[in-house]
């Protein structure tokens, strides 16, 4: 277990008559290689709890640990904490400051205290995880496309070589080749350098097709945390948090209401072709 | 970290203050910033401190809120009323150190420096209390609206106050985003010598700005898009219109001042200075 969060409450403004409460006594483990998916409805807490988990918002009440140390105590070192968990925030292509795309990867191994040759070797090595093109290492960060830059500023955080990746919503804003390229991307990090992966999402499709842990937060708490599988069975309970099911889900249990023999806990376009193929072979068999 | 500032914000209520027109609210705290300049007597000092104290308890906004607003200024608050009070000349004099002069003419100088300054931080911070910044720009735009016949581009300036005040609350979210990002990335801001701490601005100014100026053109493009032009023949959804209640505020102000202006004439030399 990497990350251990323990009875948090956040809540804004206490006292006053805009008093919000944003996180309600959250329990959750977060273990080694694992990849989650975080989803919720608007201002359901999701933003506000990956944040704690860095240490960048302290809780109201309840303690964070990572590995086996709260985060709260005066000795724990929050930096050091910053550079195993990694934060790539909302819209991160707004954090690039630098001269060159290069730089401003090195900016946060810079900050780690590392030696020139180490910086350079993260950034390289970060920058080509993102499979950012060469020529782009000395350009402006400012003069690149929508996509670039997300992937730089992604960089940006992965230069850190961090144990943890949070990525809160990375894909927001980009087109839908844009969105399979970087979404394509995280996954091989975490296939190749067995990295912890938790993704922020609204797209149910994404998380039904990356995850392997679906946790489910609505107004402040968390409702499911289970297997993609598992969660979108309660697809009539995520609509009533505002969110949904996968496409397939709802064609599966439309055509099994309809009449045909097919399973209806598909989650992705793939494993519901599978189906869908079987159970034609199936009723030709029987034919 | 940076959500503490309070001045100028905006308590959402529903108060007879918070229900008058912006208009009034202006003059009556401008005639209440002339009135405590006015006051010369504890007699004058007393009026004013009531007279507040009644539009505070009517406008429903907690005391507390109110005496935030003086945090920022309590530095000039502290300066002025101890500058005033070991500075002044005077015939009954207490103490003396060189320069320093302590005297029961500086001592009374000094609280109402303090008084006079607290009421009107109080005074003003209580308008922007009850009036959104937007109530406030339209109530200026209207009662400036002659400077127009000098040729004074009283509405476009108007337009820009409302967009800078608009742009407060955003850039204050913006950066404690990018504040936070950076920290996410082993940015310290808190920390190590004043250069090393000027330096570390510099990650957090840049995004700040490029952001305010992506902004601001989208600002002007949607303006555009909708086609704003200027004040010229431009008419408001809610135009600004005086109710009774707004009448009856005037009066109030006016009496007001009139009480002040007779106990300075006639309580002239009860503690005054």
């Amino acid at each position: 277990m990497i990350l251990k969060v323990e009875n948090v409450s956040q809540i804004y403004g206490a006292g006053t008559p805009t008093e919000t409460i944003a996180l309600k006594n959250i329990n959750l483990e977060i273990n080694e290689g694992e990849f989650i998916a975080l989803i919720g409805h608007t201002g359901s807490g999701k933003s506000t709890l990956v944040q704690h988990l860095n240490g960048l918002i302290k809780a109201t009440e309840g303690k964070i640990y990572y590995r086996g140390r709260c985060i709260y105590d005066d000795d724990f070192n929050m930096k050091e904490l910053r550079s195993h968990v990694g934060l790539v925030f909302q819209y991160p292509e707004h954090q690039l400051f630098e001269e060159d795309v290069f730089k401003d990867v090195c900016f946060g191994p810079k900050n780690l205290g590392l030696s020139k040759e180490e910086i350079e070797k993260r950034a390289y090595a970060a920058l080509k995880a993102v499979g950012l093109d060469e020529s782009f290492y000395k350009s402006s960060p400012f003069e690149l496309s929508g996509g670039q830059k997300r992937r730089a500023a992604i960089a940006g955080v992965l230069a850190m070589e961090p144990e943890v990746l949070i990525l809160d919503e990375p894909t927001a804003g980009l087109d839908p080749l844009g969105r399979d390229e970087i979404l394509d991307c995280i996954y091989k990090m975490y296939k190749e350098k067995g990295i912890t992966i938790i993704l922020v999402s609204h797209s149910m499709e994404d998380v039904a097709k990356y995850a392997d842990r679906l946790i489910v937060m609505n107004k402040g708490e968390i409702a499911f945390d289970d297997t993609p599988h598992r969660v979108f069975k309660h697809y009539k309970e995520l609509e009533k948090m505002g969110l949904a099911a996968p496409q397939v889900t709802y064609i599966m249990n439309r055509l099994k209401n309809e009449g045909f023999a097919v399973d209806t806990d598909m989650i992705t376009v793939d494993e519901a072709a599978d189906a869908i193929m079987n159970m034609m072979k199936l009723e030709k068999i029987n034919d | 970290m940076i959500r503490e500032i309070t001045f100028g914000q905006y308590y959402a209520a529903d108060s007879p203050i918070h229900r008058l027109d912006p208009r009034i609210k202006l003059f009556g705290t401008l005639i209440y910033i002339i009135s405590l300049f006015v006051a010369n007597n504890i007699v004058s000092y007393a009026v004013a401190a009531l007279f507040l104290g009644i539009i505070i308890i009517i406008s429903t906004v907690p005391v507390k809120f109110i005496l935030k607003g003086l945090k920022p200024i309590l530095f000039i608050l502290l300066f002025s009323v101890a500058f005033n009070a070991v500075l002044t000349n005077g015939e009954h004099v207490l103490a003396k150190w060189g320069v320093f002069v302590i005297s029961t003419e500086g001592l009374i100088r000094a609280a109402y420096m303090g008084a006079r300054l607290i009421m009107l931080i109080m005074g003003s911070s209580l308008m922007t209390y009850t009036t959104t910044p937007n109530e406030l720009t339209d109530g200026l735009e209207k009662s400036l609206g002659f400077l127009r016949k000098i040729n004074i581009p009283v509405h476009e300036m108007a337009m820009m106050m409302s967009i800078a005040l608009r742009f407060i609350p955003i850039l204050i979210e913006e950066t404690d985003k990018i504040m936070k990002a950076q920290m996410a990335r082993g940015a310290d801001f808190e920390n190590g010598n004043i250069i090393h701490r000027v330096k570390s601005m510099v990650p957090l100014l840049i995004p700040l700005f490029v952001s305010a100026f992506r902004r601001a053109s989208d600002l002007a493009m949607a303006m555009e898009a909708r086609c704003y032009h200027g004040g010229e023949g431009r008419t408001k959804m809610k135009p600004l219109q005086y109710k009774r209640a707004d009448y009856t505020g005037y009066i109030i102000v006016l009496v007001y001042f009139a009480v002040i202006i007779a106990t300075r004439i006639l309580f002239k030399n009860v503690l005054h200075f």
